[in-house]
């Protein structure tokens, strides 16, 4: 009995993991294969030997597959945008946080609502607005134009404001006794206390961060400044060329998250 | 609130100012513009606007294809809910009894939660092109599948294509639900309960419903927006614009079409559908709900 139900699980579990595994497989043993041998065969399950041949001319040539731009530089562009993103937002959240939970105030309650607020409007509600603003400042077509609109959010700042509260009070009680100034509590107390949790906000920023498509898909009108993942739609070229190029579009978040896992789900779980 | 805090004072500013400016330029200035656009009609030509009151509203109310967006987006977030869930629930179960390769398992399963949606409608569309398309042609023969004429398998198509990587993300809430359960609670059921299925749904799953109320709110919220990639890299509403979600229309309409009144309208009934979703999702972050 208890082997059946032990080989019963593990059936499930590789059916789960081919259902995962499999499509990207099938995509990735194609990439592998020339364009005409895609194209008279249909879709690869074994692999073939074009891979080198295929991923160098994606990534280092520019003509064929996008114009003026190499996926290298695509990928160079997602990497500023992912950080950016992931800085600006949890330097600015981390604070704003700290404002909010180890301050007395008169409009807290106000302050905190308007922070509430930004969970209601993700951008696709609000791109046309964005884009004009974005338009009068003249920020289309830069990396700031790519990270501030995607900043304007305080899902970290909910994160944070967890935290803090899961701080015990003695900590700021004797700091305080110490002659620290909220300044000096903040930077040489909390900071480091957050490290987890900074790292684990970071990572889900930056994963966040690299994976937008819409903004810059609208915002950015010269190839200099187009992003890996929104490349998805604009390029062209041959069939496994392609291929390879969405093979290597998923590369960095997977990666991220595989390596990195253990300290992402010990940071979003830590308040629980 | 904590009991012991500073004094207000211009430091607090100093603090919550970087954020605050950010969102004033990027979220406050951008979201009063779509309502002034909400409540205004421009002519088409562009040359003016005049304040309309609630003619955008009425507007969209009595346009069809909105409620043909309203009601795939609500099919098409109550069936991805339902089976990211299970799938998700199915897998968690298995990995968390199985004793050995446990973390291999969770490794493998987890990765796809990073992929950008984008990116998986890319791929769903080799699949299920007409060319090449392994599940197209299986699923042709089956019963003459063809999404770029019959709604119901266009339906199917995104269906697959917004579960696939929302699976992952199940999977990882509920086995950090089901380890988050007490030994000792699972250890006293096994004495009075034999079967494991009825274990299962008597114990086990009613002491995960915080995870799984948590995970409806996400899987509903994702289908509402984080969908945007899959559908224009999919169908792209096909076949008509029977799979165009409430967001993908309203971005069509604004940005395509240049109808800035209705899509600013949309852009507010969405808030509003968004605003219920965030009181319960705000109730769980709030940590009303606990684990134990």
């Amino acid at each position: 009995m208890n082997r059946i139900t032990f080989s019963l699980n593990h059936l499930i579990l590789i059916f789960g993991l081919l259902l995962m595994i499999a499509p990207v497989w099938i995509i990735f043993a194609s990439s592998t294969h020339t364009s005409l041998f895609i194209n008279t065969n249909g879709l690869q399950f074994l692999l073939g030997d074009n891979f080198i041949d295929n991923y160098s001319s994606v990534l280092f040539k520019t003509s064929g597959f996008f114009q003026e731009i190499t996926a290298l530089k695509m990928f160079f562009n997602s990497f500023i945008m992912a950080t950016g993103i992931a800085t600006l937002s949890v330097a600015t959240s981390l604070m704003a946080a700290y404002g909010l939970v180890y301050y007395r105030v008169k409009y807290s309650s106000f302050i905190f609502w308007l922070i509430f607020i930004t969970l209601l409007v993700p951008l696709e509600l609000r791109i046309m607005p964005t884009y004009e603003i974005m338009s009068n400042l003249n920020l289309l077509n830069s990396y700031m134009g790519l990270i501030l609109p995607i900043s304007a959010s305080a899902i970290a700042t909910f994160f944070f404001r967890q935290f803090y509260k899961s701080v015990p009070d003695e900590l700021l009680e004797s700091a305080k006794l110490d002659g620290a100034n909220s300044w000096k509590f903040f930077i040489d107390f909390l900071v480091p206390l957050s490290k987890t949790m900074i790292a684990a906000v970071f990572i889900f920023m930056f994963v966040f961060g690299y994976n937008q498509y819409l903004w810059p898909l609208i915002m950015t009108t010269t190839e200099q400044y187009w992003t890996v993942v929104m490349g998805l739609k604009t390029m062209y070229g041959s069939i496994s060329h392609r291929f390879a190029f969405v093979i290597m579009s998923m590369i960095p978040p997977v990666l991220i998250i595989i390596f990195l896992q253990r300290w992402f789900i010990q940071g979003i779980f830590q308040d629980k | 609130m904590k009991k012991v805090q500073f004094k207000s004072s211009y430091s607090q500013y100093f603090f919550l100012a970087p954020q605050l400016l950010i969102l004033l330029i990027f979220l406050y200035w951008p979201i009063i513009q779509t309502f002034r656009d909400a409540f205004t009609i421009q002519d088409a030509f562009g040359f003016g606007s005049y304040f309309a009151g609630f003619d955008n509203f009425k507007f969209i109310f009595s346009d069809p294809s909105y409620y043909t967006a309203f009601k795939f987006t609500i099919i098409y977030s109550f069936v991805i809910t339902l089976i990211t869930g299970s799938i998700g629930l199915l897998l968690a179960v298995q990995a968390n009894s199985v004793l050995h390769g446990k973390n291999v398992y969770k490794t493998l399963l987890i990765w796809p939660y990073a992929i950008a949606p984008a990116v998986v409608g890319v791929m769903a569309n080799y699949f299920f092109s007409e060319r090449f398309g392994l599940l197209y042609h299986l699923f042709n023969n089956l019963w003459g599948f063809n999404w770029y004429q019959d709604v119901f398998d266009a339906y199917i198509y995104v269906v697959i294509a917004g579960s696939w990587k929302q699976i992952s993300a199940n999977f990882i809430f509920f086995l950090a639900g089901l380890q988050a359960i007490q030994k000792t609670v699972i250890e006293a059921s096994i004495i009075d309960c034999k079967s494991n299925i009825r274990r299962f749904w008597t114990i086990t799953f009613p002491l995960l419903m915080p995870t799984t109320f948590f995970l409806i709110i996400i899987n509903i919220t994702y289908s509402f927006f984080d969908t945007f990639g899959i559908i224009d890299t999919t169908t792209i509403g096909a076949p008509g614009s029977e799979t165009k979600t409430l967001v993908y229309k309203a971005y069509i309409d604004g940005f395509k079409g240049l109808d800035l009144g209705s899509a600013g309208a949309q852009s507010i009934m969405m808030m509003l559908i968004v605003l219920v979703i965030t009181i319960f999702q705000f109730r769980y972050i709030e940590g009303k709900i606990h684990y134990n």
